[in-house]
């Protein structure tokens, strides 16, 4: 089976401008990306550089952008992203500085990861093995499944834009030590991801699970890890002003309260935000496209709004 | 073609333009809407941060009031679609799960089997009605003209919930519908990342770095303007592009944004006005005049 392969090259020894070669190679049926540009490299171009290992998606190595998102090469066969021969693009992960072809420096990555404190913090010395139960660590199989690839951090959208933040590898591994039942630091790790660079900058956009070989679904854990900040007390963000505004508008509305929650999250406390929002309104005003004062609301709204108190009673009483 | 009608908050609230536009295209299209008059708010996600069951209750409510309508569910905005189509992919997935929701919408003499289809009316317009079909209802060739995809995530991901698999075509379904006009679709990274929009109240700075950076990147790709079936999106990109533009030295505001249905609607000859492409922040006159001289 011929495998056509396009693959942005880049070598800073000889240029800082980066360009596309197309290889064709021919690889058995069943084969992988990774076994196609291994034999690229050991028969057609020794000079095209890229990382590996395992070659079984346990090392992490092998991360790169296949027609633009993330994926360990090693667990992608040929077949499944060119069904019909179509040509696959391959690039070095996004959000990471490029060495040499396919090959990203992870400096940034692990030292995120250092960020968290990955490691179980107690008060006490351990005299012996320090056990958990089966049924308390459960909850973290997902989550420790995580082999440090980098692939959601490549196709993180809000890394994109600002790269101080922790990010989803980082924030899945600080989630890993809150949600540890022998941790005794879960407050004090939550109060400091509770901050800027911390968990109320991901944008939920669902790239990192989308893309994470694992399952690690790291935005849920950051999501998690919103929720408790806030039950541990960490409320003065917007973020926290957000989420409540939100809920309280569908206990009282059944719906959206566009006009409240812009407010609130600002802050009615916050006049340079304020003032901001209220250039943005007059501008929608004059195109006749404000939100009403007061949300459209559902039919039988009651029942809406009863379901939105008695469930929100529940999750209290389970806390 | 009958469907469920499930607006959203947003085509009711601050983009009433996309409502409007919304119906005077399903009209064309053939398409009869019932709206679920009772249904809530989705939650968008942020609900489910803080109560997930409550959000599945509620989705799965809106669920088997389309059920008992005996009708598959027609969305008109990204966030909604993928909110619904994860609650039902949860539950479909959970018998148990399912149960334990049913026993909240007993409450209300409701149940939810499990049956209801969600749709974006994007996927109807190529699912249910067909590209050919749909041409032949457009009296405009666009060709000439260059926009760009923006789909919003919850469109694109979670691939598995959103039924990807089955029909791989939802993946480029805004470049196929936007070249089924005659028009180019713009090549640019941004079309299937993040607006901004969920982070605008949170950390505004980043938001804005990503309006400017995806309008800016789609202008420089020649877009003539950016067509996006997310109200969500369309907020950050059309109401605060000329702060991001200007904060992030991407130029003036220069891009306008328009909601799928008012692009099926220009190519179906329908006035621009009545579609509302006045109503949006970033000035549209421009666009409007040659798209008219198009007509002339």
């Amino acid at each position: 089976m011929e495998a056509l392969i396009k693959v942005k090259r880049y070598n800073p020894e000889e240029s800082e401008d980066t360009y596309f070669q197309d290889y064709s190679v021919d690889v058995a049926e069943d084969s992988t990306i990774l076994d196609s540009l291994i034999k690229i490299r050991e028969e057609q171009d020794g000079t095209l550089s890229l990382r590996c290992s395992c070659r079984a998606s346990i090392c992490g190595s092998c991360s790169m952008r296949v027609n633009g998102s993330a994926k360990l090469v090693c667990k992608t066969r040929v077949k499944e992203i060119s069904p019909d021969g179509e040509i696959i693009t391959v690039e070095p992960m996004g959000n990471f500085k490029v060495i040499k072809d396919l090959v990203t420096e992870m400096d940034s990555f692990w030292s995120k990861m250092k960020s968290i404190d990955p490691y179980v913090k107690t008060s006490f010395e351990p005299e012996a093995e320090h056990i958990a139960s089966n049924e308390s660590m459960t909850h973290l199989l997902g989550v420790m499944n995580c082999i440090m690839c980098g692939a959601c951090v490549s196709e993180c959208t809000a890394l994109e834009v600002d790269s101080t933040f922790t990010g989803p590898a980082a924030l899945a591994k600080a989630y890993r030590f809150v949600a540890d039942p022998r941790d005794e630091e879960a407050n004090s790790r939550l109060g400091k991801l509770n901050e800027n660079t911390g968990v109320w900058d991901c944008t939920r956009c669902l790239a990192c699970v989308e893309v994470c070989p694992k399952d690690v679904a790291p935005m849920e854990r950051i999501v998690k890890m919103r929720d408790l900040a806030i039950e541990e007390g960490y409320t003065n963000t917007s973020g926290y002003r957000h989420t409540e505004s939100f809920n309280d508008s569908i206990k009282k509305h059944g719906r959206l309260d566009e006009t409240r929650l812009a407010l609130e999250s600002t802050g009615l406390l916050n006049i340079t935000g304020l003032i901001d929002l209220a250039k943005i309104g007059i501008k929608s005003l004059f195109r006749g496209k404000l939100p009403p004062i007061l949300p459209h609301r559902p039919k039988d709204m009651k029942k809406v709004t009863s379901i939105a108190e008695r469930l929100d009673n529940q999750g209290k009483e389970e806390e | 073609m009958k469907f469920a009608f499930y607006p959203g908050c947003v085509a009711r609230g601050a983009a009433p333009e996309l409502y409007k536009s919304t119906m005077m295209v399903v009209d064309k299209l053939g398409i009869e809407l019932e709206e679920i008059e009772k249904a809530a708010c989705t939650g968008a996600g942020v609900l489910q941060e803080k109560n997930q069951k409550l959000g599945d209750v509620l989705n799965v409510r809106t669920l088997a009031l389309a059920e008992q309508m005996d009708l598959p569910i027609m969305t008109i905005c990204s966030t909604c679609q993928g909110v619904i189509s994860q609650a039902n992919h949860r539950v479909v997935n959970d018998q148990e799960y399912l149960d334990e929701i049913n026993e909240e919408l007993a409450k209300e003499d409701l149940h939810y089997s499990g049956k209801t289809e969600v749709k974006h009316l994007l996927w109807i317009l190529l699912e249910d009605i067909g590209v050919e079909p749909l041409q032949k209802m457009f009296n405009i060739d666009l060709s000439g003209f260059n926009f760009a995809p923006f789909y919003g995530c919850y469109l694109i991901r979670p691939s598995d919930a959103l039924g990807m698999t089955k029909n791989p075509k939802r993946k480029h379904s805004l470049d196929i519908v936007i070249e089924s006009t005659g028009a180019q679709s713009t090549d640019y990274a941004g079309k299937t990342r993040c607006c901004g929009f969920p982070i605008l109240l949170i950390n505004q700075k980043n938001s804005l770095k990503m309006v400017a950076k995806h309008t800016g990147d789609a202008k420089d790709s020649g877009a003539d303007a950016m067509v996006t079936p997310c109200p969500l999106c369309h907020l950050n990109l059309d109401g605060y592009q000329a702060k991001a533009r200007k904060q992030n030295k991407r130029g003036k505001a220069d891009l306008p944004i328009l909601h799928l249905p008012q692009l099926i609607g220009m190519a179906m000859g329908l006035d621009p006005k009545e579609l509302g492409i006045n109503k949006h922040l970033v000035s549209t006159a421009n666009f409007i005049k040659s798209l008219k001289s198009k007509v002339a």
